[in-house]
């Protein structure tokens, strides 16, 4: 399959979806327009393949039938090799979660327009991984806004707190999407065409350059919930469909860092080189602030949000960090750098997808998303609980993952810059390194709460111990425990063919900065070895003897069955004595006390006979997003304010609306003869 | 293939070492607080005996209980494997690259933590959540203070680091490597629950840590726990004096080599202990919210030593 035949099939698939979508009737449209958005899903994959082997020359030109003349040139649908991973991990994402969404889909995600907004929201992300040109490269951007609008509205008559989200979510799409078209006309007027490759080629420098760098880089961090844009994210991601979550998350996040890579690779890599330090500095904060929120936060869903912040801040890191040392004159570091951020994006992809999808298993099965109300899942939902389980793995990094060979690459890629010769690397890097491990450390407190809280112990609350087993039969649960069961096993594979993976980032980015070495390995350049298969059998090996060891002695002294657990005597009466989310991250709440701002509310209730004794205690804490609260909320203030103003002008007075328009024909009169 | 073979020589000495690691140190601070004492074979005995006990599994608890102890010997047989102990020459495509070895303690990091919930008590839950808050805190020393031994090195490979510091006793001297391994120290003594981050001697419920997690376990579970436990000690205390006395660590295979290397780790390795031994018995525990400002505190011992090894080159 050649990309173009790719792309013209991507198309065929998603009309096909949506007309699925609207003419199947809703017993079998699940089914029906779940396994055509399935299929466009696996056409991604194939046309990101075929366009890394062999990026098509010319590519795919669509005129647009538009009455503009003919100044408009058509649009270019021809995606390079790092275009093509995107793709590829896009297709990848949208297949497992459209399979997933199949048995997940009901009520309003599972309507007409649900569904068709699904296959609209997946075409547009393949359309900007192929974008030859800016005006390609911006529709797809914003049919892919419009797409996951609809989705994330799908639950709005249900749930009243899925409309603010909303809210938020279009204003800040919009707001990155003005941004873009700005610099994006920018850097077309100064280069004198739309195309993608005719901007690289011009080498645009000065200020105006400079100017749609920072637009463009704040209109991508934007989408890819970079601090301090991430506001949306956090509030969005909770309140979408499931299924819908793990495609914002895990692909639509990335195309935010695809458009930074387009950036500072393709567009305006020197402009780029000098802003590194920001770049980097956008990573390196977004990484920790995102990890700092998501290891407090007790909302299963909104905690997956935070961390998407965090890998998104570690990609961009990454990438930061690969232009310091470029301009450092150390390219074999810089390569690994480059390398570790597409493995970042791809293992994200791979784990968040998971994620996703075990916590959209528990809301359907228990309606809960509150960490602290649920608990001891495993026995109701072995396959969410040992997928999610998989997956955390990966998400904090251990092995053998693909976190684990993304994140050693970015430590690498820190530990063998060299500080000694260059002041600003003497700086960056320690702290750099620094924040990442706290970073890694912050990562693994998070997941072993969320997974500890959601499936181990007692169950917290009615709703948990109550839970209707996953197995079912039927297509439903078969279509939602296969996607997590795929998922868990790209996160596993991805992880030990860590050598073909990392070359095959390495080939996008047109270096040779890795090869495969040892048993489906990774060999950096000047960097060093990991072989996650070898490091596998190793741990077989060693396994083995404690295996047999346990053989013997099961069969000498068996295992005996209690009905309570010990708990240092004390007789375990009521699972609200047990840790919640809440309480587990309660010690970091206080090492962290300044930086977060916890809202405590402590209500003693006494009793009517003795005001001494007590009868209730009511305690709630909240951790509220600072960024939102000090930079977000004032500035919406003011804008109301504003708006309160300008109503001022326009008091309905027939008179005065046509005094305006005569002052504004005067004033484009005055402007038309200004020479 | 003599990589190999020098791979389970090194395991299979710091399995017979490590208790009696334990043992002396233990015995050390019986005798420092005149005690008798258990004698140095003691946890020999223990381990022998906790296998042939009955593990017992409470209803509702889910087969973490079962796996979760077993991940954690495993992971401490593979660090063990990969630091370089008694010798420096390692496997051709597993090398003992310092990330791999910190996410490997990680691992069993993570597995005790997650058993401490699993029983669903309130103590496990405690325990696991403090436990998990030092591993965080700690995370950023470690990856910092190696950071600034690899530096003059130029490679995150341990046995590199250790080899290259042997090779050049000037090295271990300098500011940059003395103040990276005193960070070291403090992590070490926060990784393995030493005084006085957490007191491995306590049961006293409201201020244990690692004892809060195993509480559920018993027979032959506690046992991999435990050696689990103790291993990490020995890897971590044995890389420790190996970096700060690079001396008498094999550099080949041969046997007399091998003897001398295994002769200095003992050796190292149990004045080490008696060292830490004897200074945790004028040591009390600190509280757990003054633990952070400890960690700050080597967090910044070890960016001055990243420092000083910039300038040092």
């Amino acid at each position: 399959m050649t990309a173009s035949g790719g792309l013209v099939s991507e198309l065929v698939l998603c009309g096909l979806a949506v007309l699925l979508a609207v003419a199947v009737p809703s017993r079998h449209r699940s089914l029906a327009s779940g396994a055509a958005s399935l299929a466009l899903g696996v056409s991604g994959v194939f046309t990101g393949v075929a366009a890394m082997a062999a990026p098509s020359a010319t590519g795919l030109l669509l005129t647009l039938p538009l009455p503009v003349g003919t100044a408009v040139s058509p649009l270019i649908l021809a995606p390079t090799p790092m275009g093509g991973l995107f793709s590829v991990v896009v297709g990848a994402v949208g297949a497992v979660a459209a399979l997933y969404g199949i048995g997940y889909a009901h009520g309003p995600a599972a309507s007409r327009t649900g569904w068709s907004a699904y296959a609209v929201f997946l075409l547009g992300m393949l359309l900007v991984t192929s974008a030859g040109d800016v005006l390609t490269l911006l529709l797809g951007w914003e049919t892919m806004a419009i797409g996951s609008t609809i989705l994330l509205l799908a639950e709005h008559a249900e749930r009243p707190a899925v409309r603010p989200a909303a809210l938020w979510y279009a204003v800040m799409t919009h707001l990155s999407f003005l941004a873009l078209v700005i610099g994006f006309a920018l850097l077309a007027h100064g280069a004198h065409t739309t195309s993608l490759a005719g901007i690289a080629d011009a080498h645009l420098a000065g200020p105006t350059a400079v100017a749609a760098f920072f637009l463009l880089l704040v209109g991508f961090a934007t989408k890819a919930g970079l601090v301090p844009f991430h506001v949306w994210l956090p509030r969005a991601h909770p309140e979408a469909p499931s299924h819908a979550s793990a495609v914002m998350s895990a692909a639509m996040v990335a195309m935010g860092v695809y458009g930074i890579v387009l950036l500072t690779h393709d567009l305006l890599p020197r402009i780029s080189s000098s802003y590194a330090l920001v770049v980097l500095a956008l990573g390196v904060v977004s990484a920790s602030y995102g990890i700092l929120q998501a290891s407090v936060s007790s909302d299963l869903k909104r905690l997956l949000a935070y961390s998407t912040t965090e890998n998104v801040g570690l990609a961009v890191t990454a990438l930061g960090l690969g232009m310091l040392l470029t301009n450092a004159g150390q390219p074999d570091a810089a390569a690994v750098a480059q390398v570790s951020a597409l493995l970042l994006v791809v293992s994200h992809a791979a784990f968040k997808t998971v994620l996703f999808l075990g916590a959209g298993s528990i809301l359907k099965a228990t309606g809960l998303r509150d960490l602290d109300a649920m608990g001891g899942l495993v026995g109701s939902h072995p396959v969410t609980t040992w997928t999610f389980g998989v997956a955390a793995l990966g998400a904090s990094a251990l092995p053998v993952t693909s976190g684990f060979v993304a994140e050693w690459a970015l430590l690498q890629a820190l530990a063998h810059g060299d500080g000694r010769s260059d002041t600003v690397l003497a700086f960056a890097l320690p702290v750099t390194l620094g924040l990442v491990a706290l970073t890694i450390g912050l990562g693994l407190l998070t997941f072993v709460k969320a997974f500890g809280t959601a499936f181990l112990a007692r169950p917290r609350s009615a709703a948990a111990a109550s839970a209707p087993p996953e197995a079912q039969p039927g297509i439903p649960a078969a279509a939602m425990a296969t996607a997590q069961i795929l998922g868990a096993a790209a996160v596993v594979v991805l992880g030990l063919a860590a050598g073909p993976l990392a070359t095959a980032c390495a080939h996008v980015w047109g270096s040779n900065a890795a090869v495969v070495a040892g048993l489906g390995g990774v060999r950096l350049a000047s960097v060093g070895i990991l072989d996650p298969v070898s490091l596998t059998l190793l741990a077989i090996g060693l396994a083995l003897p404690v295996g047999l060891l346990v053989l013997v002695l099961r069969r000498r002294v068996p295992r005996r069955e209690t009905d309570v657990p010990w708990g240092c005597g004390g007789v375990r009466t009521s699972p609200r004595m047990e840790y919640t989310a809440t309480s587990y991250a309660e010690p970091l709440v206080r090492v962290f006390g300044e930086a977060l701002r916890p809202e405590r509310t402590l209500e003693v209730a006494h009793t009517e006979a003795d005001h001494v004794l007590e009868s209730r205690v009511a305690f709630a804490q909240e951790v509220s997003d600072l960024v939102e609260a000090r930079g977000y909320a004032p500035a919406a203030t003011w804008l109301n304010w504003l708006g309160d103003q300008a109503r001022r002008i326009q008091n309905g007075s027939i008179h005065r609306y046509l005094g305006f328009s005569f002052a504004a024909l005067i004033l484009v009169l005055v402007v038309v003869t200004i020479p | 293939m003599t990589a190999v073979v020098l791979i389970i020589v090194q395991v299979l000495v710091a399995l017979a070492v490590t208790p009696l690691l334990l043992g002396v140190m233990r015995q050390v601070r019986s005798r420092l607080e005149s005690r008798v004492g258990a004698g140095v074979l003691q946890p020999y005995r223990d381990v022998a005996k906790l296998l042939r006990k009955q593990p017992l599994r409470a209803q509702g608890s889910s087969p973490i209980l079962v796996y979760a102890p077993l991940v954690l010997l495993v992971s401490s047989l593979m660090i063990v494997a990969l630091v370089p102990l008694i010798t420096t020459s390692s496997l051709v495509t597993i090398p003992s690259d310092l990330f791999v070895v910190v996410s490997l303690l990680l691992v069993g990091t993570v597995a005790m933590a997650v058993l401490g919930l699993d029983g669903g008590t309130a103590f496990g839950g405690m325990g696991s959540s403090r436990h998990m808050m030092i591993a965080a805190l700690v995370e950023p020393t470690v990856l910092m203070s190696v950071y600034a031994l690899s530096v003059p090195v130029g490679s995150s490979t341990l046995s590199t680091i250790v080899a290259a510091r042997g090779l050049d006793p000037a090295r271990v001297v300098t500011p940059a490597g003395l103040l990276a391994v005193v960070a070291l120290v403090i992590v070490v003594l926060a990784e393995t629950g030493r005084l006085p981050v957490d007191n491995p001697s306590t049961h006293l419920e409201l201020t244990m840590v690692h004892e809060a997690m195993i509480l559920e376990s018993a027979g032959r579970d506690l046992a991999w726990l435990e050696v689990g436990s103790w291993l990490r000690l020995t890897a971590l205390l044995g890389l420790v004096v190996n970096l700060a006395l690079p001396w008498g660590v094999a550099a080949d295979a041969s046997p007399l080599m091998l003897v001398l290397g295994v002769v200095a780790l003992v050796v190292k390795l149990l004045a080490a202990g008696a060292i830490v031994a004897a200074a945790e018995v004028f040591m009390a525990k600190l509280r757990l919210f003054r633990v952070p400002e400890l960690l700050a505190g080597s967090f910044v011992l070890a960016f001055l030593a990243v420092t000083a090894s910039y300038l040092a080159g």
